[in-house]
């Protein structure tokens, strides 16, 4: 117990965290033995509907250097309606090529069981339109799907740019739903400073993303598909925790015109060396 | 063939091309890369910044003077060895690009290239 304490106590000045998006993967996974845990939320106030918060923590581990794995726990809070669960993701994310490439790939899946108050949206896929976040919160509809994406991810003179292929299959019966997310990041500095500092520009990451549906299996194209542009911007604090806005803004007459997205998360290296204590 | 089996399928394809990686990293390093000099090595600050680098994300595995340490069954090396010592400024860099992702070494490609080089001049000034 004292060695779980001493380990715990050490842990404020080991954190930090990484990546710059909210929807888009890139093909960085997390470190071996790292865990990093993150509350991604996002805001609106839908036409038609009644201001939400939603937000999904995330706790993704490092198995090792090619395998990450993640859960996440949703949950959403309605103005005027109710706060309500709205379930878990489980997923899990393989570098099948070891060495990196000019492209590198990563392969996606992931397990949810959801209901139908989910609005964390983190992906946008079939003919998801804005209708979904004004419905009343409900958790009788049951969504227990599963994910497949193809990540293609680069990095070149400081830029990342990805790209994330969607495909989505309710176990129930319905047609498998596709969709698509990319984006591209740069940190202000490329440089590191040799002093320590906190609003030093690399700490900094300006980036984008555009994602939105892509339909279904009968009924492919954009036509009833709903698509989203958001600026993004990150502050990596040395030690500390990372946080992410990211302004949202709409494409369509079937996308929610302005939505907002906050992040903060924690990096804890080696997490179950510094639960047993280990120096 | 069901879903759940083609998912599985899939998560043991990946992870068998994901073994089918070689053997030590230095092998695998080809002559261009192994050449590179490095376009930090006369900056001032380079090392000095790489040991900022090095200490918010390579001293939780690597341990603080780099002298390597234990995480549970795994050993992380000790970067004062002689291999680190001989390796050429080209060799560490494709290292860090690259990662050594089998043997738990990730790839630090998320790092620009001039952060990188950073880091390799603070590596070469441990010896």
């Amino acid at each position: 117990m004292l060695s779980f304490s001493a380990g715990l106590a050490t842990w404020p000045v080991l954190l930090h965290a990484q990546e710059n998006y909210f929807v888009t993967y890139s093909h960085e996974l997390e470190e071996p033995g790292n865990l990093e845990v993150a509350a991604k939320s996002i805001t609106g106030a839908p036409k038609g509907g009644n201001p939400f918060v939603a937000t999904a923590v995330e706790f993704e581990y490092g198995i090792n250097g090619w395998w990450t794995t993640e859960l996440y726990l949703d949950g959403q809070t309605t103005i005027h309606e109710s706060t309500v669960f709205t379930g878990f993701r489980f997923e899990n994310r393989i570098r099948p090529l070891l060495r990196e490439h000019w492209i590198n790939p990563v392969l996606y899946f992931e397990f949810e069981d959801l209901n139908a108050a989910d609005k964390a949206l983190l992906e946008v896929v079939g003919h998801d339109t804005k209708d979904d976040l004004i419905s009343r919160n409900s958790r009788a509809e049951k969504e227990r799907e599963v994910e497949l994406k193809l990540i293609l991810s680069s990095n070149f003179k400081g830029w990342n740019v990805s790209e994330n292929f969607i495909a989505e299959k309710n176990l129930g019966p319905s047609s498998w739903e596709f969709g698509y997310a990319l984006a591209t990041s740069r940190a202000l500095a490329l440089k590191a400073t040799p002093n320590a500092c906190n609003f030093c520009r690399e700490n900094f990451a300006l980036g984008a993303e555009l994602y939105g549906g892509l339909g279904e299996r009968h009924s492919f194209g954009l036509s009833e598909t709903s698509h989203y542009f958001a600026p993004v911007l990150a502050w990596n604090i040395p030690s500390g925790p990372a946080i992410r806005f990211s302004p949202t803004f709409g494409l369509n007459q079937n996308s929610n015109g302005f939505l907002f997205r906050f992040l903060l998360s924690y990096e804890v290296d080696q997490f179950f060396s510094r639960l047993r204590g280990e120096p | 063939m069901r879903l759940p089996g083609v998912i599985a399928c899939l998560l043991l394809v990946g992870m068998a091309f994901a073994e089918a990686g070689d053997g030590s990293w230095l092998r695998k390093v080809a002559d261009k890369d192994r050449a590179r000099s490095n376009p930090l090595e006369n900056d001032p600050d380079a090392a000095a910044a790489g040991a900022k680098v090095y200490a918010e994300h390579c001293a939780p595995c690597h341990g603080d003077d780099a002298e390597g340490k234990m995480h549970g069954r795994h050993y992380r090396p000790n970067l004062h060895s002689k291999r680190v010592k001989e390796a050429t400024p080209g060799e560490l860099y494709w290292l860090l690009t690259n990662g050594s992702l089998r043997n738990g070494m990730p790839s630090w490609s998320r790092f620009p290239e001039p952060e990188r080089w950073q880091l390799v001049t603070y590596l070469k000034s441990l010896h």
